[in-house]
């Protein structure tokens, strides 16, 4: 029960430091001079086709980005009144990507979805591949096991993604036959729900998440390695030894339940980078996800758009966080009961 | 002997990687319900036997010969030779082990009692369910009052006692025939010592199990060995009965330990009144509280008030001890005397830097002048090993605090160096040294030097001896004594060593629960004590002697909770008796 209340509080401590970061976001992303339509504005201008200014002039009214800066803040949020009435992020209304002329939530409505896929499954082959491998690095360690996981390792973390996602594509489309591009065949685009679409995006999902999947897994099993290796020399192992426990068990059963901890405690560091490390990749691999989006987005000033990409990826990261701490809280008895009385 | 010793070692030798062996043909024999204790200083292999008997000795040690014969009584086994899977059964069964540190040979994320039922798991085939009920049987046999409760309790929610009770009961679950217990007292308290080791005889006596008993206190093998092993540089230099080792050494070297075990005074000079003419130190009326900051579920946090209305004056030139156990506060007064932390409201130091010039108060200092009370006030910690620098060179940790204190130029600090090297006994060639190369006496010499180079009038040392070997921690004592002579010192002594505070002391007090319960010049003090505690604390102070017995009794009275002290002493929820002058010279907190 006491879990239950430390999850709601953690819960409400989140939605706090998504309000800090929104502004911090949306300050930042004001802080080079002008913003889209300025820039429009002056394009027009130089091009003299003066009658298209009157329209942008409208525009920037509409989306109130006459006002001062705080004010727009609370606009975009929707604390305070637009020209049309409250209508911000908490009302569900995103904004207007003017690069694309659309409103955001029609932009990134599936992509959302689709990066929020992509990244979970190279979260949990991140923790798939560094779990056995950073294990038996540390048992075997100073073997050949261990040089040879290095060695992969320092491999996937050197190589520059998109060459690797590059390389991927070429052999596995020769080899296995793998699809080339994309999250899904072209034909299940926009179409419901099926099973041959679920078939479809799984076999897509290979590529993209060993690709973006395998720099973290090469940190993670090190990591876990260095931890589990600490936690060997302890003598509480000694004590597991000489109590006559197996030495399989003697590993898995307790110096791994406590080198465990900041392989847990990293799922929230793990998210960001892997979103902003897919960026790159979704772009190389035609990836329907926010990734290209953003990258547009932020090349060309489009505020709402990019603002509100940025605030979604600090979310699955606050989100990630605090289910790292919560599962923290359940698997370390001395951060549930640090204070109970004696 | 008409029947097999359960236990034969014979000819083991054993080493790490390629070089000489570390252990070198050692041979004892264990009897079936004898305790064979055994004995020498850090590094003498001690330890690397015992492990090497249930083999989980680390991997880069290997057995270079030798065999390990035991024989519960149907038959012999060969330990050595024996397969892993046939030993892995033996062990927790019918040997089982008990670590020095209690404070980490327990996993510290299960439970206590998923941890002791276990071993019956893995030897006996129970269920979680049938485990339990003889566990809590076992629990309530070493003393745990809640044996339910302490079943559910993880590691960090016990005391080191506590944890060295359920280790003792994790040993004992299957009824081994031989228990080895490593250095099982060393980590934890004097009176809390003399329990755990009646403890282990009294289970001992019940279930006839053998014990080897490895330890470098000769009080604790005067107590409870029945044969002793002496050892030194992984070579066996003397073996046999208690009586015979401890009364009549043969061997030079077990003679030499004899010699610097510590010992206290049983004869008192008649008492005289404490006068002070030249304090260089007081604490006056100075408490300290702290705000328990309560874990993540807890709601409020709690005070812990750990040091209460505490009055020390330090004599120039002389030493002031302050004795107690772990959590008794000494260690909080010694920081607040050096204005590391500073007391609760209504608390006065006073720091005089000559005769009768005016006092300093430490509490209220500004920065500036505080940094000019701390040159002439500095400190010498516990543990040479974590507190020199190993990235920095002798040179630097000794210049350091003339650096930062802006003393001299280049030159001029590398000269005081080689003085400070001097005065503390260390060559001065090893200017270019690492801590790294010295041993543990050596780094308490460096830490020593680098406390004086500031030229300080007051050193406040905090257990500068106990991480140390006795002989090493003689010659440390020694060395304070000397510089305290040649150097005008005044020391503020911190310890749980009576024997070392005899030696050292002109003054001491003895400290519970943040209180000071008794106050008066050593000799007086240890022949004459009057309070409960003072008692209990000399009663499990072991001595290396076979006729000394520990008084169990006179411990358990002392060494409970002060309000179950005899009346006159006891504390009455926050009312405390006051520290009355019963004799001169002789402050004892009693209600008269």
């Amino acid at each position: 029960m006491e879990i239950l209340r430390y999850a709601v509080f953690r819960f409400f401590t989140m939605l706090a430091t998504l309000l800090v970061v929104s502004a911090l976001v949306f300050f930042i992303m004001n802080l080079p001079p002008g913003d889209y339509l300025s820039n429009l504005i002056a394009e027009l201008r130089s091009t003299g086709q003066d009658s298209g200014v009157a329209k942008v002039e409208f525009l920037r009214q509409e989306y109130s980005l006459d006002q001062p800066l705080w004010k727009q803040y609370l606009i975009w949020i929707g604390f305070w009144p637009g020209p049309h009435g409250f209508s911000g992020i908490i009302h569900g209304d995103f904004g207007w990507s003017f690069e694309y002329d659309k409103p955001v939530s029609e932009i990134v409505g599936s992509a959302l979805w689709l990066t929020v896929l992509v990244n979970l499954a190279a979260v949990l082959f991140v923790y798939v591949v560094a779990l056995p491998l950073g294990v038996l690095a540390a048992v075997r360690s100073k073997t050949w096991v261990d040089y040879t996981s290095a060695l992969i390792g320092y491999l996937g973390l050197a190589t520059p993604n998109f060459l690797l996602a590059l390389m991927l594509f070429y052999y596995g489309h020769k080899y296995f036959n793998l699809p080339i591009g994309g999250l899904m065949a072209p034909e299940f685009e926009g179409e419901p729900m099926s099973a041959a679409k679920v078939k479809s995006v799984l076999v897509h999902l290979i590529i993209p998440t060993f690709v973006i999947g395998t720099a973290g897994a090469a940190a993670m099993m090190q990591r876990l390695r260095a931890n589990l290796l600490d936690e060997l020399s302890k003598p509480y192992v000694e004590t597991a030894k000489a109590k006559g426990v197996p030495p399989i068990r003697s590993v898995l059963k307790y110096p791994l339940r406590v080198a465990f901890n900041p392989f847990v405690a990293d799922i929230g560091n793990l998210l960001p980078s892997l979103i902003s490390g897919s960026v790159l990749v979704s772009v190389v691999l035609g990836l329907q996800t926010i990734g290209p989006a953003l990258l547009t987005a932020l090349k060309s000033q489009d505020q709402f758009l990019a603002g509100f990409i940025l605030l979604f990826v600090a979310g699955l990261t606050l989100i990630g966080t605090m289910i790292s701490d919560v599962l923290l809280a359940l698997l370390d008895p001395r951060i549930r009961y640090g204070g109970r009385k004696r | 002997m008409d029947k097999a010793p359960l236990l034969q070692v014979r000819d083991l030798s054993i080493g790490f990687g390629k070089g000489t062996p570390i252990i070198s043909n050692i041979s004892f024999n264990v009897a079936a319900g004898e305790t064979v204790a055994l004995v020498g200083e850090s590094g003498s292999g001690k330890t690397v036997t015992c492990k090497a008997i249930l083999r989980i000795l680390s991997a880069n040690a290997k057995i270079h010969s030798g065999t390990v014969i035991f024989n519960p009584g149907d038959g012999e086994l060969e330990l050595i030779s024996m397969p892993e899977r046939k030993l892995r059964e033996l062990r927790g069964d019918q040997i089982s082990m008990i670590f020095q540190e209690p404070m980490h040979s327990l996993s510290p994320l299960h439970r206590i009692g998923a941890q002791v039922s276990e071993v019956l798991c893995l030897h006996r085939g129970h269920r979680k369910k049938s485990a339990k009920k003889l566990v809590l049987e076992k629990f309530e046999r070493v003393g745990f009052p809640d044996p339910e409760r302490v079943y559910r309790s993880y590691p960090f929610e016990l005391s080191g006692g506590m944890r060295q009770r359920a280790m003792i009961a994790m040993a004992m679950i299957a009824k081994p025939d031989l228990l080895i217990a490593d250095e099982p007292t060393t980590a934890l308290d004097v009176t809390t010592q003399a329990q755990i080791l009646s403890l282990i005889k009294d289970l001992q006596a019940e279930t006839g199990m053998a014990v080897i008993l490895v330890t470098h206190d000769l009080g604790v093998v005067a107590n409870t060995a029945d044969r002793v092993v002496v050892m030194r540089n992984g070579r066996i230099m003397e073996a046999g009965s208690v009586a015979e080792i401890l009364d009549h050494p043969k061997h030079g070297y077990t003679k030499k330990l004899i010699d610097a075990a510590p010992a206290i005074p049983h004869e008192a000079e008649p008492s005289r009144a404490r006068q002070i003419d030249d304090p260089i130190l007081q604490l006056e009326n100075v408490s300290k509280s702290f705000d328990l900051r309560g874990g993540m579920f807890s709601k409020r946090g709690e005070v812990v008030r750990a040091v209460q209305g505490v009055d020390i004056t330090v004599e120039r030139g002389k030493t002031f001890a302050v004795v107690g156990e772990s959590g008794s506060g000494k260690s909080t007064c010694a920081k607040i005397a050096l204005g590391a932390a500073s007391p609760d409201p209504g608390g006065v130091i006073r720091f005089w830097p000559a005769k009768s010039a005016p006092p300093l108060e430490v509490q209220s200092l500004d920065p500036t002048a505080k940094r000019a009370f701390q040159r002439q006030a500095q400190m010498v910690f516990q543990d040479p090993y974590g507190s020199l620098s190993p990235r920095m060179q002798v040179i630097d940790i000794l210049t350091e605090p003339l650096e930062i204190h802006e003393i001299g130029t280049r030159s001029e600090r590398r000269d005081r160096a080689v003085e400070l090297l001097e005065q503390v006994d260390l060559d001065p060639a090893m200017l270019r040294r690492f801590p790294h190369a010295f041993s543990g006496g050596q780094r308490q010499r460096l830490s020593i030097a680098r406390a004086l180079a500031l030229e300080p009038k007051l050193l406040v040392c905090d257990e500068p001896t106990s991480a140390l070997d006795l002989s090493v921690q003689m010659q440390v004592l020694e060395l304070l004594e000397d510089i305290r002579e040649t150097l005008g010192l005044s020391y503020l002594f911190i310890s749980h060593d009576l024997a070392v505070v005899s030696r050292i002391a002109n003054e001491v007090a003895v400290m519970r629960r943040g209180q000071i319960v008794e106050q008066a010049a050593p000799d007086i003090l240890f022949s004459a004590p009057k309070h409960p505690y003072t008692k209990a604390l000399i009663a499990a102070c072991l001595e290396p002697s076979v006729e000394q017995k520990i008084d169990l009794d006179a411990v358990a009275i002392g060494a409970g909770d002060p309000e179950t002290w005899p009346e006159e002493f006891a504390f009455q929820a926050s009312e405390v008796p006051p520290l009355t002058e019963t004799e001169p010279g002789h402050l004892v907190r009693i209600q008269i």
